[in-house]
């Protein structure tokens, strides 16, 4: 038998059965419980696999990955103090790859939030909106491996002489410029590569922005506008600022996603020419070199950068939380 | 208010409104197609040549076959389906995606029910945990989740239970993955939800399980299916926690995505192929984009701005 049969077996009736099965169980086993203990012992079980799956997924295997970057490679895993930290911040390749994290953090960053304000505020302003949106959002839909091969294809670059069938570079040779080598030259092809990121995520910052943007009441803006205050002088004044939570949101998100970001550059340069980063120095260090450790010790700078992150996100939520 | 210049001038703008004078009006939509015909061009350029024949491909730009007198194939797409079995590969994506989707789906609505109308001690400290868990890096778990995948089997050649359920791995990962922001986007909605629904329910003296199926559940439908087109994409689109815990070698069971990524190594100049493979892997995302856009946005912005 196609042992994919069995596969799809599982998926489609498998599966929900074990999901509706336990809630089934859940409430037989409440109702086994003396009455008074029923109230208490119900939420638990409730959110029970949730509990165990985000502490097996998430929670135990943070700290334990902090707990293998101060070990060896060895089977063993013998303690060997902060050498893997010395090993990353000492070795040529892998300080490319947290001065490359550090660009993509920045760039990614300023590129998507400046991108999606201004096409949301323009975007605002006709009635082809939900069109131009959908449009500018696309990429979000597809894989960044996708992502990676359509650029790919954009950066391409043949010899001097030879028709050049990237899309940049036939431009180029279309008015008379030197094709650009973009994906190998260093420290330029970074920056490509995150314009490749800001390609896709500006449609995310676009959406977020322009659902902040149409809560601002019209009176405000059209009072200020009476008063004699141009365009520029009433989104500086005005819809700047009213959007700046938003905008710390998506900047915020965009970090993250900065630090991890890892298929792009997998996709497209391997991490070659200078393109390295940290998330993909892992997956190196890991898989190519057998070195947990060191792959651990990457891991670890990772949580710590992204830690700030996750207080202001708390503090955020819990400021919410506050006024609800 | 001091100069008079200004107040004559006010009207003027008001009866504009926000539209504008009429040549910014002219320069805001050329702005705004040459956005959009930017943002298209990479896929437009790509989806033009995955249909050209593979010597035009390498002798001349996409663009020349704007031209009446170019000329059209589909042999990439059967090429390219055929020799990288990639019908096996859509398969796989399938059977990742399906289940890495609907279980996080689930358990997330019972953590979320519980979290919003259920009260226990700690609840709200276990949910900023949730909320905390939201930014960690999945590279910082993947070292002690694979040790544990190994030792109990999960993964790994030798285990029969990774031959007979050979995606078991990769759906609890997801489903752990997933979960921070499933319970984070269902909760804040569940807990928006009317109280004297659930209060009445329990005085006819519907138990929790019937007013989570009955109630909760039904009432809930935008935010789950916002949820589940994001997780759905996700996971489809998903390469990282593909190659760790299928493995970037182990063939029969990559999804499209890995594939595709391995194509990009070995096809390396053959455009047309790779343009027809990665078009194959965005298909359906592109189809559940368009047809779910509005359940999409509601899940970014329902989950970034304010919950």
């Amino acid at each position: 038998m196609d042992p994919r049969i069995l596969t799809a077996a599982t998926v489609v009736i498998g599966v929900p059965a074990a999901l509706l099965g336990y809630i089934w169980l859940v409430e037989r086993i409440v109702g086994l419980a003396p009455e008074k203990r029923q109230a208490s012992l119900r939420p638990w079980l409730w959110i029970l696999p949730a509990l165990f799956l985000l502490g097996f997924f998430l929670v135990y295997p943070t700290i334990a990955t902090v707990i293998r970057s101060f070990q060896d490679k060895s089977a063993a895993a013998n303690f060997i103090g902060f050498a893997n930290y010395q090993f990353f911040f000492s070795a040529a390749d892998t300080l490319v790859a947290l001065r490359n994290s550090f660009i993509w953090l920045v760039l990614l960053t300023v590129f998507v939030v400046f991108g999606g304000l201004v096409t949301a505020v323009l975007f605002d302003r006709v009635r082809y909106e939900p069109v131009a949106k959908a449009l500018l959002f696309l990429p979000l839909a597809i894989s960044f491996v996708g992502a990676g091969v359509i650029w790919k294809f954009m950066f391409d670059y043949e010899l001097a002489g030879k028709p050049q069938i990237g899309t940049l570079n036939g431009l180029l040779q279309g008015v008379g410029v030197q094709p650009a080598a973009f994906l190998i030259n260093a420290p330029g092809n970074t920056i490509w590569l995150i314009i490749v990121g800001a390609w896709i995520w500006t449609g995310f910052a676009m959406v977020i922005l322009s659902a902040a943007l149409k809560g601002i009441s019209p009176e405000i803006l059209e009072a200020a506008r009476v008063d004699g205050a141009t365009e520029l002088e009433v989104f500086r004044r005005i819809t700047l600022p009213l959007l700046s939570p938003t905008i710390a949101v998506v900047a915020t998100t965009m970090i993250i996603t900065a630090l991890k970001a890892f298929d792009i550059v997998y996709v497209m340069t391997s991490g070659n020419f200078d393109t390295n980063i940290m998330a993909l120095d892992m997956y190196h260090q890991l898989f190519d070199f057998a070195q947990p450790g060191r792959a651990a010790a990457v891991a670890t700078i990772l949580v710590l950068l992204i830690i700030p992150v996750m207080f202001v996100n708390i503090r955020r939520f819990q400021a919410q939380e506050a006024i609800r | 208010m001091t100069a008079p210049a200004r107040a004559v001038a006010a009207p003027a703008a008001i009866s504009a409104g926000r539209r504008g004078p009429r040549v910014d009006r002219v320069a805001l939509h050329i702005a705004i197609v040459l956005i959009i015909i930017a943002w298209l061009l990479p896929t437009l350029g790509m989806l033009v040549n995955s249909f050209r024949p593979a010597a035009d491909v390498s002798a001349t730009g996409w663009w020349t076959a704007l031209s009446p007198t170019a000329q059209f194939t589909t042999d990439n797409y059967v090429h390219i389906f055929n020799q990288a079995n990639l019908g096996n590969s859509f398969l796989n994506s399938l059977f990742i995606t399906v289940p890495a989707t609907v279980i996080p789906v689930a358990i997330a609505a019972f953590a979320a029910y519980a979290f919003a109308w259920m009260s226990f001690p700690g609840r709200n400290l276990l949910f900023v945990i949730v909320v905390g868990l939201l930014v960690v890096p999945l590279q910082a778990t993947i070292v002690p989740v694979l040790n544990v995948f190994r030792t109990v089997g999960i993964t790994g050649s030798s285990s029969s239970l990774a031959q007979t359920l050979p995606f078991l791995g990769i759906w609890l990962a997801h489903t752990g993955y997933g979960l921070p922001f499933a319970v984070y986007l269902l909760r804040n909605y569940m807990g928006g939800l009317p109280r004297e629904v659930f209060e009445s329910a329990a005085i006819d003296g519907a138990g929790p399980a019937t007013a989570f199926f009955r109630l909760a559940l039904p009432m809930s439908v935008p935010a789950i299916a916002a949820l589940t087109i994001f997780q759905f994409l996700f996971v489809w689109n998903d390469l990282f926690v593909a190659i760790v815990y299928i493995g970037a070698t182990n063939g029969t069971h990559l999804p499209l995505t890995a594939t595709l990524a391995n194509l990009t190594n070995s096809l390396g100049g053959d455009w047309q192929y790779l343009m027809a493979a990665a078009f194959i892997s965005m298909a359906l995302p592109l189809v559940v984009f368009f047809a779910f856009q509005r359940y999409f946005v509601r899940g970014i912005t329902g989950g970034a701005v304010k919950g």
